[in-house]
């Protein structure tokens, strides 16, 4: 018998690492776009706010990326 | 093709049919929670899934090696056990269709290989600690992990947001649901359709059709994502409807929160050496998020009819792919009789279907789980 529990501990840590880490700050791009609109309302420009967002989203498209790349085995 | 014989048509044909449920059944774990909180309309989605699937098929170019990766023991397999084996799979993809169960397509080809050859090579031709390694470990792990990293996820995301403006936050989120649920409809592409091309090349070899160690020639390719993608796009309602909304009630922060963690889980297995199922990921991240969320409600009861479901799958399967196989390995005549009562039972499953029918307009609507009324 031979179970893999290294492989399987392995799993869950990254797993859980990466979605922790994609999950905060996919939101707080969420709460960048929602602090932007707000700013909006009060005729303000929210720029800073909107910069917040878009380096949030930048850095999720970039582990989409990744992903992709490990799907694809033409890419390795 | 001059060695093309009766046998290897019905062995292909049944593997395409396998491979049609294999897309109809996993719609769900891409698609389902981005249906449910309106991320897509449900005919995009399957329509998006679908065409991922058939992508996802040509651009996997290891095919298996093969057929049911050491879990029997592939010297003794003989075209006659891997059509049983497939229409054992079939069956069972069918009937948990009907009562809309995620179950796992790849756990219900094992199980239905291990019947037939079970019944066809004897017990020898079983390896059952590979069973016990690659089948019953990962089914207690999967769910587990999955639910575990979803409610994690699901906390933070809310907790993050939770000052944010509502509108604001349900619009990104179902943005973030989108990608999300593509990145898993293509890995399912790479994997599953990968299954059937390995069954029917490994087919296609043992009878000398094609020389040992070749790939797939490109008909095989195509015809297997095509229909994998077709199956997809026609969509396994019932289960969508389960998963999206008979679990647990989803919201778009959830949803992004179960498919980005159930993504991640998928691509660390699938590279890290420990495959897991992805219908028991999915389902695993849906219950998870269910729990990370305050107030959300999970229904048990449903989610234990899924966990009987998975402890079904294998033996159930098996024991249809046994009596298949009893029957067709005694030649022509059985492996026609075999198939033509398979025939039978999947069109009584489908006219079973049909009283109830659950389609892309009322997928969304709460299914009439018993355990709702009283609760």
């Amino acid at each position: 018998m031979d179970i893999k529990w290294a492989a399987l501990g392995q799993v869950f840590v990254v797993s859980l690492a990466v979605s922790v880490v994609v999950v905060v700050i996919f939101s707080l791009g969420v709460l960048s776009m929602s602090a932007r609109q707000l700013a909006q309302e009060r005729q303000a420009t929210g720029g800073g706010a909107l910069a917040a967002a878009v380096l949030c989203f930048a850095a999720c498209a970039a582990v989409v990326g990744y992903g992709i790349y490990l799907i694809v085995p033409q890419f390795h | 093709m001059e060695h093309v014989t009766f046998l290897v048509v019905v062995v292909i044909i049944t593997a395409l049919a396998f491979d049609f449920t294999n897309g109809f059944h996993d719609t769900a774990n891409a698609m389902a929670t981005s249906i449910a909180t309106g991320a897509l309309r449900p005919k995009v989605a399957v329509a998006i899934s679908g065409v991922l699937n058939i992508v996802g098929a040509f651009l996997s170019v290891e095919v298996a090696k093969t057929i049911s990766g050491g879990i029997v023991d592939d010297k003794l397999v003989t075209p006659p056990m891997v059509f049983a084996g497939l229409i054992g799979a079939i069956l069972w993809n069918l009937l948990t269709w009907l009562f809309g169960l995620p179950s796992s397509s790849s756990h219900a080809l094992f199980g239905g290989l291990i019947g037939a050859v079970w019944v066809g090579a004897g017990m020898r031709g079983v390896h059952f600690d590979t069973v016990l390694q690659k089948i019953l470990i990962p089914a207690l792990a999967s769910p587990l992990i999955a639910g575990f990293v979803a409610m994690t996820a699901t906390y933070l995301a809310y907790t993050i947001t939770a000052k944010a403006r509502h509108d604001s936050v349900t619009r990104t989120f179902r943005f973030g649901q989108i990608v999300s649920a593509s990145l898993v409809s293509l890995a399912h592409g790479t994997n599953d359709a990968q299954k059937t091309m390995g069954v029917i090349t490994l087919t296609l070899i043992s009878t000398g059709t094609l020389a040992s160690g070749s790939g797939p020639p490109i008909w095989v390719i195509a015809a297997a994502g095509v229909t994998i993608g077709l199956g997809t796009y026609l969509g396994g309602w019932r289960i969508i409807r389960t998963m999206g909304k008979g679990i647990t009630e989803i919201e778009s922060p959830q949803g992004f929160a179960a498919e980005a963690s159930a993504t991640t889980v998928i691509l660390a297995s699938s590279h890290l050496g420990f495959a897991l199922s992805t219908t028991q990921v999915v389902s695993g991240a849906i219950l998870g998020t269910g729990l990370g969320r305050r107030l959300a409600q999970v229904r048990w009861g449903l989610a234990g009819r899924m966990a009987l479901a998975w402890l079904l799958t294998l033996p159930a399967a098996a024991a249809v792919g046994g009596v298949a196989a009893a029957v067709a390995t005694t030649g022509t005549l059985g492996v026609t009789i075999a198939a033509l009562v398979a025939l039978a039972a999947s069109a009584g499953l489908y006219a079973a279907s049909r009283r109830d029918p659950v389609h892309a307009g009322n997928v969304n609507d709460v299914p009439a789980v018993p355990q709702q009324v009283a609760a």
